[in-house]
């Protein structure tokens, strides 16, 4: 970014250290002296509220590793010994269980936020497409964490989700023994999803590193859309304003975390999983987390195996074509009325398709799960393209200054058109 | 090199080309060790038969045995679920077999426990049929085994099995 002082460290060892591995610069460029648009609003603290759930979600999984035993015949009764035996354990444990759920849950703000102020658009597009990356690096990881209680429930999302490639056809079934290690999810199973699930949060890390260096080449998308024009006026530097801002949202959001894990820390986890897998039945009602419901619904939604499992899969990779399913050129909803309305729309969506998901299937539930998932598709494939070259848009400042100003009342406000 | 410098391709691309393929086959031989040891080995491979001893189980009876890590329905039919299968035209079936090509003997139909849609295990004597219903995503199954209703594309699979006796089968 223009404008970023050149970093020279103030102690001659650090001038000696820089001009070796010039370390220190790229942090105070980053996260320092880096400027921040200076109309950001409370939803852009949820990039430094993943990347903390992301540390954490690492270290209290390596700790949770050092007691858990990755095969079928001792899995279930280590995570009781992780329970009732290990120090802290309990705590460890459910620090982890419910850090996956808000993990997801500020991933989903983030996400929406995205979505809501056009975030996506030029010159962010790889920035989203890596975010995506992301997504689904996350949903693979936690759905091999579910699957390590070896709990009743845990066994069947194993099963459910790996026999989605028995629908391809001719090679499915051999994909799934070769994802299983035998003919049906067993112990070879569950030793190797530890072993991804130890590996995947560190391929997150390497993309979020992508994702924040794509960042900071775009710079920040804000709640105007309105690209920095004057760095003077129209940003503040990452530190201290990003940087407390963040910290303060982050501390909000562990009231939340912490009210989970110490009151009510078995309420986002399933009953069943306290019972051991069997191969030789399966729980009468099966359910995935909470983060998945959505998807869920869409693939129960349709009658055929091979298209419920197209659908299930076209509803995630969609999002990667967002930048370019999206013809519009404002960005932010702010001035998109008819994008506004719609946006609201998929996003009851999103919610209505994730609360049917977690219900048993009957006709009503798969009849209002089809009208949503048409919304879902709807808005993604139809009313983007097409909310582009309809919509009249309104007049936006001329720059961010300019849109602090005009919502503060300091000063007149310059207006385009 | 001046006469060398016409040819086309000259030695030199061909020498490129032998190269590149060497190392492509290089690359390809230590990449499917590490692809293939996710297979199944061979001791999953070796416990691939189950022995069920058939007088224990009375008619109108499913009993659920342990084959290959996963679950196998031996079904003791009674005259009417015998019927009921047999009397089913094929036109009714979305994967159509004759009760005749899935059993060797009538009264026992032997079937993997594992629904063909995403795998879960259904729960006998349940559905329209009177076969199976399966508790995930509501396949419906026959008391052939068969596939009637819900989102499964085939019918329940029929293991390699082999009667022993009147009162023993070998599963595998």
């Amino acid at each position: 970014m223009s404008g970023t002082p050149t970093y020279v460290p103030k102690s001659a060892f650090g001038r000696w250290f820089e001009a070796r591995l010039p370390i220190m610069g790229l942090v105070h460029s980053s996260f320092v002296a880096y400027p921040t648009p200076r109309n950001l609003n409370y939803l852009w603290t949820f990039g430094a509220i993943l990347a903390f759930f992301l540390v954490s979600q690492i270290v209290t999984g390596v700790v949770l590793a050092m007691h858990y035993a990755p095969t079928a015949t001792q899995a279930f009764a280590s995570v009781d010994h992780i329970m009732r035996d290990v120090n802290y354990g309990w705590l460890i444990r459910y620090l982890h269980t419910n850090g996956a759920s808000l993990f997801f849950l500020a991933a989903y703000v983030h996400i929406f936020r995205g979505i809501y102020y056009g975030s996506y658009k030029a010159p962010r597009e790889v920035l989203w497409i890596l975010g995506v990356i992301i997504y689904i690096l996350m949903m693979a990881t936690a759905f091999m964490g579910y699957v390590l209680p070896w709990g009743a429930m845990s066994f069947a999302g194993a099963t459910v989700i790996t026999s989605l490639f028995t629908a391809i056809p001719v090679v499915g079934g051999g994909v799934a023994q070769w994802l299983w290690g035998g003919y049906a999810v067993g112990d070879p199973t569950l030793t190797r999803f530890f072993s991804l699930h130890y590996l995947l949060p560190f391929m997150i890390v390497g993309v979020v590193c992508l994702h924040i260096w794509a960042l900071h080449v775009a710079g920040q998308n804000n709640p105007d859309g309105l690209d920095v024009k004057d760095v003077e006026r129209d940003t503040v530097a990452f530190t201290p304003y990003a940087t407390i801002k963040d910290l303060f949202a982050l501390s909000l959001f562990l009231i939340l975390y912490a009210w989970l894990v110490f009151y009510i820390p078995n309420y986002l986890l399933d009953a069943d999983n306290s019972t051991v897998a069997n191969p030789l039945s399966t729980p009468a009602h099966i359910v995935p987390e909470w983060y998945l419901l959505p998807f869920y619904a869409i693939l129960r939604a349709i009658p055929n195996k091979l298209a419920g499992v197209i659908a299930l899969f076209a509803a995630i990779a969609l999002l990667a074509f967002l930048p370019w399913l999206d013809t519009s050129s404002v960005r932010s909803a702010k001035y998109r009325p008819l994008f506004r309305v719609c946006f609201w729309l998929f996003l009851a969506c999103c919610v209505g398709l994730g609360w049917l998901g977690s219900q048993e299937v009957n006709d009503a539930t798969t009849l209002a799960a089809r009208v949503l998932a048409v919304g879902y598709f709807g808005f993604l494939i139809v009313v983007l393209p097409l909310l582009g070259l309809v919509e009249k848009t309104k007049p936006m400042p001329a720059s961010i200054a300019d849109a602090v100003l005009a919502k503060r009342g300091e000063a007149s406000a310059p207006v385009t058109k | 090199m001046t006469s060398a410098a016409v040819d086309n391709p000259n030695r030199r691309d061909i020498l490129f080309i032998a190269t590149g393929a060497v190392a492509a086959v290089g690359v390809g031989a230590v990449a499917w060790p590490l692809i293939d040891q996710m297979n199944p080995d061979a001791s999953t491979l070796a416990m691939a038969s189950t022995e069920v001893d058939l007088s224990q189980i009375a008619e109108g009876q499913i009993v659920t045995v342990k084959w290959r890590g996963g679950p196998v329905f031996v079904r003791h039919r009674t005259q009417k679920e015998i019927e009921a299968a047999e009397n089913t035209p094929l036109s009714e079936l979305r994967d159509p077999q004759t009760d005749q090509q899935r059993v060797k003997k009538p009264e026992w139909l032997i079937v993997v426990g594992i629904c063909t849609h995403l795998g879960c295990v259904p729960l006998g004597h349940q559905g329209e049929y009177d076969g199976w219903k399966c508790p995930c995503h509501g396949s419906v199954y026959d008391t052939s085994g068969r596939i009637r209703q819900g989102p499964a594309p085939l019918n329940l699979a029929v293991p390699e099995y082999a009667f022993l006796s009147d009162a023993k089968v070998k599963i595998g």
